[in-house]
């Protein structure tokens, strides 16, 4: 019972925001920061309580640690029907962490029409919330779309202009049309596969643990993977789809880009390793070579492009992308060392994205500019930011005892077995990494000041949450186990459904 | 042939949709007053509402060859009923109260019209025979005339009520010539008897393909689809408020829901070159709908466009024609209907009363939220449900448009669909970022300060309420419309 409160938390907090703005502009940050603080502590709560031994794996009816069902619209077979896992758990528990956290970011930034802000900040999260604990298609597709229109308002109403003339509702309709329409193709793929399983029982229902057992011929289970797997390429995003993503980060405020680089994107890792992977497992172990070259040019060319950028935060966008393309190739590798990297790689990229565009922010609040030809010197203008961005730009760059280390380095010794080339390749991305994290710092934090006049200092709100970011990543660095034990279950699942279909003589078409 | 009271009862909405045409006659021949035609029209409309449920008692009953009233017209008819409804709510408050400010002519001849249409639609929906279908089609379009160039004095209105009878009566003529040529070759006019002809004769014969396809072009004239869309945007822009609102609404609704009929009872394009037409006007009204709509800066042509690509949306549905197909067209012209009365109700408030001209400059709703947020909140539904998000009606429809096109596989139309709700997506989200921006200096169009509490405003929320409700719990709609499948009562 308690699933469907970690939905309803945000929404209905975010309608309290909305309507107590009226009382002045403190209220609504207060329930917001309340409300989120609960979504984190319940998800902690299940997190600490849950049994993670269970996940759904190929062969059985899937279990979960915790289900609830409702039916909802009889006339298709749908219910709202939620499930939770280590997986879901894990990604949970990031939202509501980086919910907390873009609350108190925006505790400045934000000053008119703070609980409309607050409405849409709270709504992205129920939305993403929705999507990790969906198991019914049709409710993950409708979590999926829900969330784009309060991003797409955060980004269009409280964004800022772009450095080179485009405008931020350029941007967020363009974030909108690329995942509007990348969904639509993914609604047709469901529909194809519920109308596939609907030819073959005679029952229309969206119930992922049905559709797990549909059968479908070579061609149709490679069509219907390509239109999820398009969906999610635009979300993760895979380089020909991308450009949406350094845009929307530049111009949406530092909340915005927290949720977008710390949550958003994986919902897209998380859907391949939920969805697109045990519903498509022949289809996929085709695919996966594409997709892990796929993962592998991501890596290379977000890290050049990020090189080149002289807007700080287009750099973190650009690193993200280079990041994600980690997280493809593990998902695609089939082994389950990877697929445990994966999962840690995109929890400390949640943690070490989220501090950098909050530092971005932090920056930009005192600077008011991202450029990085304006900046330089500032070592020595202030205390504490610089050095806490250099140490989230080393994390960045997956130094040893860094969550990002653990996550990296499991990434590609699980996947040099089945893909040896690959993973040489993706491993040369982690020296581009230094490039593009190092020249951040070069560029803005030492060099020549363009001013000589001290910058204010971090606040004790400011300090706190950059600070406990570095802790959380340290943690996870250092002693990643916990992570690792309580998605076990679930990556084992994952595993063993493209595993068992790589293992097999590649069916004749 | 024998009336018994079940027919009457069958016809009761047409009776008392026409009883209520004469006594509005009667009553502004008698004394002109605006509220009291105001309120005979609604009195008249809401029981008309009402006697559909006994209506739906002796579903399905054939009164005259020339009228079938079956659940599937029943829901039709509810729907152009409290379409015409809503208009005439709308109308109300748009022509302004009895002080002088508002329209400066006569006022009550409207709401005549109005009704006129509205029977001829009832009539349009229960049409089973060609002549039935022409008779509801000429008395829905004739008043729409007078509707369209009500504000004569105003040139565009004037142009735009020209216009619209010009290439409506060039419609009427095709559907005309097709019908001769259908009843040439099957010597038949009840959509099932020509289906059974046709259907006998095995490959229909091209004088019956030709027959068909005039009607198409006809009907798509009515409808509005490409390439026979030129007139919309200037009739939308010219017409008044209230009266675009009717035309995109309940006359879009009554000639769509013949159309299915036709083409489900009389299967003439089964398998010939007409079906790839079909697809053809489909998939260009999609694309070119949306393209242009693109271009708009007034939101009642922008608004004008869109429907043309709605349209072609509806006609992936009926070109499935299996399954799901006759359930999506239901489900999805009632969302849209829902959507469209809110956009344009809201246009018609922001110009309320009339003053000259409509607001319907983009610009004019720059930062409306700031000002009128409630009326902002209605149109961001409104721009969200057409555009299908979810959480809205217009995401059901779409679902069901796009599961009856997955269910049939017709890839072509779905690509076209993904492509155009692409497009679509950046006009709508033009519009709704626009009421946000902030933008301190310009006050020039308000709608009235107690709008929530006029019969339109509180209409207008109940819709928006309706768009929300349907799309987070749909189950009773769909519920409706399986109810509203169509029976073949063979002859």
């Amino acid at each position: 019972m308690i699933l469907p409160w970690l939905i309803l938390i945000p929404f209905i907090g975010g309608l309290l925001c909305w309507q107590c703005e009226r009382f002045g502009n403190i209220l609504p940050r207060w329930i917001a920061l309340l409300t989120m603080a609960l979504l984190f502590g319940l998800s902690l709560w299940l997190w600490a309580t849950g049994d993670f031994s269970l996940a759904p794996a190929p062969g059985a009816a899937p279990q979960w640690a915790a289900e609830f069902q409702l039916p909802w619209i009889e006339r298709f077979g749908i219910s709202v029907h939620l499930a939770l896992d280590g997986l879901s758990v894990l990604m949970i528990s990031l939202t509501g962490l980086l919910g907390v956290l873009s609350v108190l970011c925006s505790w400045n930034e934000i000053q008119n029409r703070v609980g409309f802000f607050h409405l849409n900040l709270m709504w992205i999260l129920g939305g993403v919330v929705g999507v990790f604990l969906a198991v019914d298609l049709f409710l993950f597709f409708f979590f999926w779309e829900m969330m784009l229109v309060p991003m797409y308002f955060l980004i269009a109403l409280w964004g800022h202009s772009g450095s080179d003339g485009k405008t931020r509702i350029t941007a967020a309709t363009k974030f909108f049309i690329f995942t509007q329409a990348s969904g639509l193709i993914m609604l047709l793929a469901i529909l194809g596969l519920v109308f596939v399983h609907f030819d073959q029982t005679g029952v229309l229902t969206f119930n992922y643990a049905d559709l797990l057992n549909t059968k479908m011929a070579a061609g149709t289970e490679y069509i219907l993977m390509l239109g999820f797997f398009i969906a999610f390429a635009v979300k993760f995003p895979v380089v020909p789809f991308h450009s949406w993503l350094p845009d929307a980060h530049a111009q949406a405020p530092t909340a915005g880009s927290v949720d977008l680089a710390g949550i958003l994107l994986k919902t897209a890792a998380y859907g391949l390793m939920r969805f697109a992977l045990p519903l498509f497992p022949n289809a996929s172990a085709e695919f996966a070579p594409i997709a892990q070259w796929l993962g592998v040019f991501a890596i290379i060319y977000g890290a050049l492009l990020s090189f080149a950028q002289t807007d700080i935060k287009r750099l973190v966008a650009y690193s993200s992308v280079s990041h994600m393309g980690f997280v493809l190739i593990a998902i695609y590798s089939a082994s389950e060392i990877a697929l445990q990297g994966a999962v840690v790689q995109m929890l400390a990229h949640g943690l070490s994205a989220a501090a950098l565009f909050i530092l971005c922010g932090q920056l930009y609040e005192r600077l008011h500019t991202r450029d990085m030809r304006e900046m330089g010197g500032i070592w020595a203008r202030m205390p504490w930011l610089p050095a806490l961005s250099l140490f989230f730009a080393a994390a960045a760059l997956g130094l040893p005892g860094t969550g990002n280390f653990v996550g990296e380095f499991l990434i590609l010794i699980g996947s040099f077995q089945s893909a040896p080339w690959v993973t040489v390749v993706a491993a040369t991305g982690l020296v581009f990494g230094s490039v593009y994290s190092l020249i951040m710092i070069h560029r803005a934090y030492f060099g020549p000041a363009k001013a000589d006049t001290a910058l204010p200092g971090l606040q004790l709100r400011e300090l706190s949450m950059v600070l406990g970011l570095a802790v959380l990543l340290i943690l996870l660095g250092v002693y990643p186990q916990p992570v690792l034990d309580t998605s076990a279950a679930s990556m084992q699942g994952v595993q063993q459904w493209l595993g068992s279909a790589l293992n097999q003589p590649v069916p004749a078409r | 042939m024998e009336f018994t009271t079940q027919h009457f009862i069958a016809l009761l909405p047409l009776l008392i949709t026409s009883a209520t045409v004469v006594l509005v006659m009667l009553a502004i021949a008698w004394k002109r007053n605006h509220t009291l035609t105001f309120g005979l029209s609604v009195l008249g409309l809401n029981l008309a509402l009402l006697s559909l449920l006994p209506a739906l008692g002796v579903t399905p009953i054939e009164v005259t060859p020339l009228l079938l009233v079956d659940k599937f017209a029943c829901y039709y008819m509810a729907l152009v009923l409290a379409a015409t409804l809503a208009c005439v709510t709308l109308t109300h408050a748009y022509l302004g109260g009895e002080s002088g400010k508002g329209y400066p002519g006569n006022r009550e001849e409207l709401y005549l019209l109005m009704l006129l249409s509205a029977a001829g639609g009832l009539v349009l929906v229960s049409a089973q025979h060609l002549a039935g279908l022409f008779i509801g089609l000429e008395l829905l379009s004739v008043p729409t005339y007078g509707m369209i160039a009500y504000a004569f004095f105003n040139k565009r209105s004037l142009e735009a009520g020209i216009k619209y009878m010009v290439l409506s009566a060039a419609g009427s003529a095709f559907l005309l010539f097709g019908m001769a040529l259908l009843y040439a070759e099957s010597g038949n006019l009840t959509f099932a008897g020509i289906g059974a002809k046709l259907a006998a004769d095995g490959l229909p014969s091209m004088l019956a393909q030709l027959g068909v396809g005039m009607m198409l072009i006809g009907l798509s004239f009515k409808l509005s689809l490409v390439p026979f869309h030129l007139w919309t945007p200037d009739v939308y822009e010219g017409a008044p408020a209230p009266v675009a609102a009717f035309l995109a609404t309940a006359s879009k609704v009554a000639v769509f829901a013949v159309l299915l009929r036709l083409y489900q009872m009389s299967p003439a394009t089964a398998g010939g070159w007409l079906n790839e037409l079909l697809t053809l006007i489909a998939i260009a009204s999609i694309i070119f709908g949306n393209l242009l709509a693109l271009l708009q800066n007034n939101l009642k042509r922008l608004l004008g466009y869109s429907s043309i690509a709605h349209f072609g949306y509806l006609l992936v549905a009926l070109i499935a024609s299996k399954g799901l197909a006759v359930e999506a067209v239901g489900v999805y012209l009632a969302t849209y209907v829902l959507t469209s009365l809110g956009a344009f109700g809201v246009i018609t408030l922001m110009s309320t009363p009339y003053s000259g001209r409509d607001a319907d400059a983009l610009y004019e709703y720059r930062g409306l939220f700031w000002r009128r947020p409630y009326l902002t909140a209605v149109l961001t539904v409104m721009m969200l449900s057409l555009a299908g998000i979810p959480l809205t009606a217009g995401f059901i429809g779409k679902f069901y448009v796009v599961a009856a096109g997955v269910q049939s596989q017709q890839w072509w139309l779905l690509a076209a669909l993904v492509i155009g709700s692409a497009i679509g997506v950046f006009y709508y989200l033009r519009v709704m970022v626009t009421l946000f921006m902030v933008e301190p200096n310009l006050r020039r169009h308000d709608a009235p300060l107690h709008w929530g509490q006029q019969a339109g405003g509180v209409m207008l929320l109940f819709v928006a309420l309706l768009a929300f409700f349907l799309g987070v719990y749909p189950q009773p709609l769909l519920e409706l419309v399986q109810q509203a499948s169509l029976v073949a009562l063979l002859p």
